[in-house]
């Protein structure tokens, strides 16, 4: 018997098995809940499995099984969203707001402490093991609504007509909540990680 | 001209929406003269491919869907 490698050709449980823990950290970054992700995750194994006769071969195995997960992560964000309305949003958005606005002149420019810098060649900071910890702890730190609909669209991949629609907030709304994520994130990966990177002249 | 708070919004919606040819050319314009702008786009692209390198099922789930 040969061990099964991540990615081989046939959808079996020692394959699935193999990316379990890949599925896991996926699920519990957008769900901020790990019961639920392990669920998902277990539903997503019992799909797949149901459905092995279906898989063509033309992908890998994880690339195949993701699909079925990310399915289940938006069908769950879904229904999750159906109790937060655009008052959480704005709830969640005021402190962030106002902690942007402190990094603006009266002219609404840059104060030069607040100018962000340059953070150099991105591979450097990828091929540090550190950073994922710190780039992770930066996300979690992101309010849950805000970081949600953040979620939605870069790590699911949904355009923000798609978003707009399933969390039913105006697509002016999204693209306010998506730069407030943005620069949160920005903010604290600056602070946290790139803060002795080279000032802005 | 815009200002950089503007300019901020500008760069966050490119990445979710297609600009105008007029908000590109103010854009491009703000750019051009501010650094701490320019470094800022830099910064919003260096963490949309950081997750989505982070989040793919390593090397091939980006464009299969």
């Amino acid at each position: 018997m040969t061990s099964p490698a991540p990615d081989t050709l046939k959808v079996t449980p020692e394959a699935l098995a193999a990316i379990r823990t890949d599925m896991l950290r996926f699920a519990t970054m957008q769900l901020r809940d790990s019961h639920l992700a392990e669920d998902l995750v277990q539903d997503t194994m019992i799909t797949a499995l149901s459905k092995a006769a279906q898989f063509g071969g033309r992908s890998s195995v994880k690339t195949w099984v993701f699909a079925i997960l990310r399915n289940n992560v938006i069908d769950a964000i879904k229904q999750r969203s159906r109790t937060v309305n655009a008052g959480d949003y704005i709830a969640e958005g005021e402190s962030m707001d106002s902690a942007f606005d402190t990094l603006f002149k009266a002219n609404e420019h840059w104060t030069p402490a607040a100018r962000p810098t340059d953070w150099g060649d991105p591979e450097d900071a990828l091929r540090e093991q550190q950073f994922w910890k710190v780039f992770d702890a930066c996300l979690n730190r992101l309010p849950e609504n805000t970081a949600r609909v953040f979620m939605m669209r870069e790590i699911l991949e949904l355009d923000s007509a798609e978003i707009c629609d399933t969390l039913s907030i105006s697509m002016s709304n999204c693209h306010v909540i998506l730069h407030r994520a943005r620069n949160g994130l920005r903010r604290c990966l600056e602070s946290n990680w790139f803060s002795e990177g080279s000032p802005a002249c | 001209m815009l200002s950089c708070k503007e300019t901020s919004h500008l760069i966050s919606q490119a990445q979710d929406r297609e600009l105008g040819i007029v908000e590109r050319m103010q854009l491009e314009l703000h750019l051009a003269m501010c650094k701490g702008c320019s470094n800022l786009r830099k910064q919003m692209d260096f963490m949309r491919s950081v997750i989505r390198r982070h989040s793919a099922a390593d090397d091939d789930t980006h464009s299969d869907h």
